[in-house]
């Protein structure tokens, strides 16, 4: 079957089996495969991208559902020689070992800093009625759905910590 | 994951009419899709739903709240009315999965996801819910995450949502809609059946029947809601036992209280006799023990999952205790508002 | 053929007097930037033309044969290729450096989920789809033994003693005789493991993830039956290793195979429950601890026995007690193993295998036997450091363990802590925890080449990069040898036709195959002073310049083309003479909540010897990941198995916990002691990446105990654990 979406700003056509995920669909079709497939099903992150602005486990969609859908990936966010802010500091923060698990963790810091920004509370926010402030113990549940079995993981949040204060 | 056709439905009509016992509604996907991979769903035809309008709203309904059933888990946590109002719906929702499921996972398909148990998703084991007729391989295996309430000789599988938890503890209805456009509105003990000899039926749904709304009761402004979730790392798994709390004081004593526990049974499992135990009665630890001995399963639990009674009885203690003035409240326990 | 370099006696400690300066220092990553936009290419992320997908498909009797498979149950699936079948597939993983092919059972399987065939298809989804629906008969074998704790075939290791056993014991104050468990444990490194197999002619190329190269090459030419010339290993990023990637798998030779069948290239990616199902997991244990110690707190006796599984025909046993054996002396030594063969999932090695559920039992009872002398456990360790090896009575090089355990005491605030469950925040009752840290430390046969030109530098090894850091610290032991800036020299890896290098495991790699990179480099360095004029001593190289005897160049006037050396190392008499290993001190903070029975963990700090630090950002990361790895042995990990058939149950991420970010906390300190090893190899470095996770586990169960007055012996201590346990102490 057939589905066009745009990737990274570009409006891509894919021709597919109707079973492809969105992730095989980026990494196996558009050759995007910068975005990882640690599990296939939602249990460790890696394959995190935003959906329409919002992070989502790229594995557990069907590429089919999202005719019209924007999607970025971690080659939308930056390149080696022009680095996201996020990108550059997870360099300094030395905030990987592998590397494996990184653009799940960068893309789902992308989509945790909006989502904080815009008030979302979490299961460690002290309240529900006020808005959540950055702390660690809130970045640290917010990107609990990214595994990191290198465990860089004061590091990863040593380096969002550093790139949301240069913002 | 099988072959099957998929079709984009544009109103409920014409998803009502694609539905049959070989088809399967598919919204986030995060959990049907997770199980058509290793063949354990195989429906022959998928129908996407997520393109209906009308579905993605949270309305004022009466005094209550109809959400949608396509409203995500991220989206139904984060709004302001459910936030004041129901506040333990929103943590019930935050403890569960991850922020890039509850992005994706629809209030519908959170209520209708499988049990988590790992003789269900191995499809070499025999599973009376997976496969009918072939037996239970869970009773005499490994079986840590089992439920202890409402099991049956031929299943014991926990159910393993958090937010269906905190809709039982309010009260919640889920509105369902037939082909022919008739609704119907279930409490949630409705809409669950406990496994028995049939555990592959796990809802009162009609093959032909929608999810299309959930509703909430009106607002129980001045109470005390909790969520309290115990599971083995501090983050992203599922509930050893969770506890949810809906606690009305009056003056120095307790007044009305809802309870519902998480990971324990088939479905988000109701603790009436227990709230009704503590009601009119003073705060005091000792009757919480009291009342949280009460807790005690019809059938004996697995052995590896035995603990989960002790758990959960501590667990409530600690909530009521938070609840009610006894101790101080940890991020979890928040006082209701007036939704509006 | 370069002379190969023995490791006989010490060498000038060269890295102190070079000029560059950037050895040791916390440089990033070069392959960084590529790492994070998702630029670097691991196994999977390689799509030739042509490319076929292959799914394992996996035995689901637990002993048995195949009977027979029914190609024909999917034969018109659309997509599906092919189903391959060869006697040469493999049973499970080749072992650490087996350098030959891993068993291969034809159609005998021995474990439940033992891959058996491959299904290829056009798409992945059809290769999955057939994979799944495969028909297989088996004639099934009754009676598989699966538990370790009941299995009737055992076999027992020669001991380990010295000294009068009873006496020691006849005459202590006190004693401790504790047993403690610890379950199977999986490396579940995030990339799941990849095979992408294209035949060039007669030459098979094969993208892998793989840790060993110079092993992986043969493992799979024997696999295959060809001659290892005809092999190109590409591994230039891997995803994770930890054990799990140091043979040779059922994902490359299947795909080698298919590919070689087909007449195209195949990509062979495990799905994750295949990883848990079919790649070697560490065994569980059941560990006997007792010391015996006289009024004073000097040990009289050591003992440490234990009893661990794995399936027939698997040499490896985990060496549980390897640590126990030189941490502290005594006048009595014991430890014993007994090995159950089970028909499980193989075991193998995960990080740091012996110390890392060794030391957890071993360090957890030194606290009992602390607790029962009414003594500190940090003085308890201080009393007990052997002047030799205990067993071996050869000398220690250089060893930290006093200094680590007294300057991790100061940093971490250790005469603050209290008596057990006498601290607490609410509901949660906190407490501090020490354990030593050791892991011995190898010289593993390495070689690399290093290029010099007026450009730059270029060091090139068949030495893998599994996210230790080797790219880096490459770049800055030439750079530092060159007197170049880092930047001025590049850095090839993970090829095998490169000079074969040591791998990485071990924790031996960085300092096995630097060393290899550090003595091509020395070797230049003798010709450019030949050059300018001077004495190899006098030779001082910076930025580009050389000086020395009064003369100056630049580098780029005095090389006329490019300089070219190799060179090879391997151990030799400093291995005998002495005993390498890095050593350390955890220590730890936890809050237990006196309801849950959850645990939290606080803060923890990890102090190390560890010989020259070759990049102090690489190891630190190195080091708090094992720290954390101790944190899961300890809280999380759990690899359970079916009673009836022995096969995984948590073969999954959602079952098989990890820790996630939320069980971390920021506060994760490493500090590294100035220390050179001389006896280790000529950079005077040890090995870094499994120090931290050898007794950090035990550092966490003290912890809990301090916290709440409570022993934890069955891992891991999982909520349930902590709650029977605390009802238990107020019955």
């Amino acid at each position: 079957m057939q589905t066009t979406l745009t990737v990274n700003g570009e409006e891509r056509r894919l021709d597919h089996d109707v079973r492809t995920s969105l992730l095989d669909a980026l990494r196996d079709h558009l050759g995007l495969t910068g975005t990882k497939k640690g599990c296939d099903h939602g249990q460790c992150g890696a394959c995190t991208i935003l959906l329409n602005g919002k992070r989502i486990n790229a594995c557990l969609t069907l590429a089919a559902m999202h005719e019209g859908d924007e999607v970025t990936t971690i080659e939308g966010l930056g390149t080696p020689e022009a680095m996201s802010p996020l990108q550059s500091a997870f360099v300094t923060c030395d905030g990987y070992q592998c590397g494996f698990c990184t653009a799940g963790q960068i893309m789902s810091a992308t989509g945790m800093l909006a989502e904080l920004k815009e008030g979302m509370p979490s299961h460690v926010s002290p309240s529900l009625s006020e808005g959540s402030e950055m702390t660690d113990p809130e970045v640290a549940e917010r990107m609990s759905g990214n595994l990191c079995r290198c465990s860089a993981y004061p590091f990863i949040r040593e380096a969002i910590a550093m790139a949301s204060e240069d913002k | 994951m099988r072959d099957f056709t998929y079709l984009r439905a544009t109103d409920a009509d014409a998803a009502a009419e694609a539905l049959g016992p070989e088809a399967s509604i598919i919204a986030g996907g995060t959990n049907l899709l997770d199980l058509m991979k290793l063949q354990i769903m195989t429906p022959e035809r998928l129908v996407d739903i997520t393109r209906i309008d009308g579905l993605s709203t949270i309305e004022e309904d009466g005094d209550g709240l109809r959400i949608g059933a396509l409203v995500s888990n991220a989206a139904l946590a984060a709004d302001s009315r459910i936030r004041a109002g129901y506040p333990v719906l929103s943590r019930a929702i935050l403890a569960g999965a991850s922020g890039q499921i509850r992005n994706k996972a629809t209030t519908g398909g959170n209520l209708l996801q499988r049990t988590r148990c790992p003789y269900f998703y191995d499809t070499a084991m025999a599973c009376n819910k997976r496969a009918p007729g072939t037996g239970c391989a869970a009773q005499e295996g490994a079986g840590r995450m089992l439920a202890v309430f409402g099991t049956s000789e031929h299943c014991l599988a926990a159910h393993p949502s958090d937010m269906a938890v905190g809709l039982r503890v309010l009260g919640a209805t889920v509105e369902v809609r037939a082909a022919d456009g008739a609704l119907r509105t279930l409490a949630l003990d409705e809409f669950y059946t406990l496994p028995g000899d049939r555990p592959d039926i796990e809802t009162t749904l009609a093959p032909d029947e929608i999810i299309t709304a959930v509703v909430l009761p009106a607002p129980r402004a001045g109470s005390v809601q909790a969520y309290r979730k115990v599971r083995d790392r501090a983050s992203y798994a599922f509930a050893l036992v969770s506890v949810a709390a809906v606690v009305e004081m009056d003056g120095d004593r307790i007044g009305k209280v809802d309870l519902a526990f998480g990971g324990v049974g088939p479905r988000p499992w109701a603790g009436d006799d227990v709230a009704a135990a503590l009601a009119g009665e003073t705060p005091d630890e000792a009757l919480f023990r009291r009342a949280a001995g009460a807790l005690e399963p019809d059938r004996a639990p697995h052995p590896d999952a035995a603990f989960k009674l002790p758990l959960l009885r501590r667990t409530l203690v600690a909530v009521l205790r938070e609840a009610t003035g006894l101790a101080e409240a940890s991020p979890g326990t928040d006082h209701a508002k007036d939704a509006a | 053929m370069t002379r190969t370099f023995r490791m006989d006696e010490a060498q000038p400690r060269l890295l102190d007097d070079t000029a560059q300066g950037v050895i040791g220092t916390p440089m990033d990553r070069p392959e960084g930037p590529l790492k994070v936009t998702g630029k670097a290419a691991y196994a999977a992320d390689n799509l030739p033309e042509g490319l076929a997908h292959g799914a394992l498909v996996r035995a689901t009797i637990t002993r048995g044969r195949i009977a027979g498979i029914d190609e024909d149950s999917i034969a018109d699936l659309p997509g599906v290729i092919a189903v391959i079948r060869d006697d040469r597939f493999v049973r499970n993983p080749a072992q650490g450096m087996a350098d030959e092919a891993p068993v291969q059972p034809g159609d005998r399987i021995d474990y439940h989920g033992q891959p058996i065939a491959l299904v290829v298809g056009e798409s992945y989804e059809a290769a999955r789809d057939g994979a799944l629906r495969l028909k297989v008969r088996y004639d099934e074998d009754a009676g598989a033994e699966v538990d370790p704790a009941t299995a009737s075939e055992t076999e027992d290791g020669d001991p380990t003693e010295s000294g009068d056993w009873d006496k020691a014991v006849a005459g202590a104050t006190v004693s401790v005789d504790v047993t403690y468990t610890t379950p199977a444990q999986v490396s579940a490194a995030m990339e799941p493991h990849a095979a992408v197999a294209e035949w060039k002619a007669d030459r098979l190329v094969l993208r892998g993830s793989q840790q060993m190269l110079r092993f992986n090459r043969n493992e799979i030419a024997d696999s295959l039956g060809i001659d290892p010339e005809d092999v190109q290993i590409l591994s230039p990023y891997i995803g994770g290793g930890f054990g799990s990637k140091l043979g040779i798998g059922s994902e490359a030779v299947s795909a080698a195979i298919a590919a070689r069948e087909l007449g195209r290239p195949v990509r062979v990616v495990m799905t994750r429950q295949t990883v848990f199902d079919a790649v070697l997991r560490r065994t569980e244990t059941e560990q006997r601890v007792r010391f015996a110690a006289d009024g004073e707190g000097r040990l009289l006796a050591i003992g440490h026995d234990d009893r661990i599984s794995n399936l027939r025909d698997e040499e490896f046993a985990e060496p549980v007690s390897s640590a126990s054996q030189f941490l502290y002396g005594a006048d009595a030594l014991l430890f014993r193993q007994t090995v159950a063969r089970v028909h499980r999932t193989p075991a193998g090695s995960v990080r740091a295998p012996g110390e890392a559920v060794g030391m957890i039992a071993f360090e957890s009872a030194m606290d009992e036997l602390a607790e029962a002398l009414e003594m500190c456990p940090v003085q308890l360790r201080l009393k007990n450091i052997p002047e030799k090896h205990p067993v071996t009575g050869q000398d220690f090089s250089a060893r930290a363990l006093a200094e680590c355990l007294k300057t991790g005491a100061d940093r971490f605030g250790w005469p603050g802590r209290t008596v057990p469950g006498s601290r607490r925040e609410g509901d949660w009752m906190i407490g501090l925890g020490v354990a030593s840290a050791a892991r011995p430390n190898m010289l593993v046969k390495a070689a690399a080449r290093v290029r010099l030109s007026a450009e730059g530098a270029v060091v090139e090894t068949d030495m893998t990069d599994i996210g230790t850091g080797t790219y880096a610290i490459f770049a800055q032991i030439a750079a530092e040898m060159l007197g170049l800036p880092t930047g001025k020299v590049s850095v090839r890896l993970g090829d095998t036709d490169l000079p074969g290098a040591s791998g990485s495991g071990g924790s031996f790699g960085a300092s096995s195959s630097g060393s290899a990179v550090f003595l091509a480099a020395r070797k230049i360095r003798e010709t450019l002073a030949g050059k300018l004029g001077c004495s190899p001593e006098d030779l001082t190289l910076r930025d580009g310049i050389a000086r020395g005897a009064n003369h100056e160049a630049a580098l780029s006037d005095l090389l006329d083309g490019e300089l070219v050396e190799e060179a090879e190392i391997e151990e030799g008499k400093t291995a005998e003479s002495h005993f390498s290993s890095g050593f350390g001190a955890h220590f730890a903070e936890v809050a237990v909540n006196a309801w849950t029975g959850e645990v939290r963990v606080r803060r923890m700090l990890g102090v190390f010897g560890i010989g020259r630090v070759l990049n102090e950002k690489t190891a630190r990361s190195q080091a708090v990941g094992g720290m954390v790895w101790g944190v899961g042995s300890a809280l999380h990990e759990d690899l359970v198995h079916d009673p009836r058939t022995g096969h995984v149950v948590t073969r999954d991420l959602a079952n098989y916990h990890v820790a996630a970010h939320a069980d971390i906390p920021a506060d994760m300190q490493v500090e590294f002691l100035e220390e050179r090893d001389d006896q280790a190899n000529p950079m005077q470095s040890k090995g870094v990446g499994e120090l931290g996770i050898s007794g950090s586990g035990a550092a966490i169960l003290n912890a809990i105990h301090n916290a709440c007055g409570v022993r934890i012996r069955d891992l891991p201590a999982t909520p349930d654990k902590l709650v029977a346990a605390l009802e238990a102490a107020t019955e």
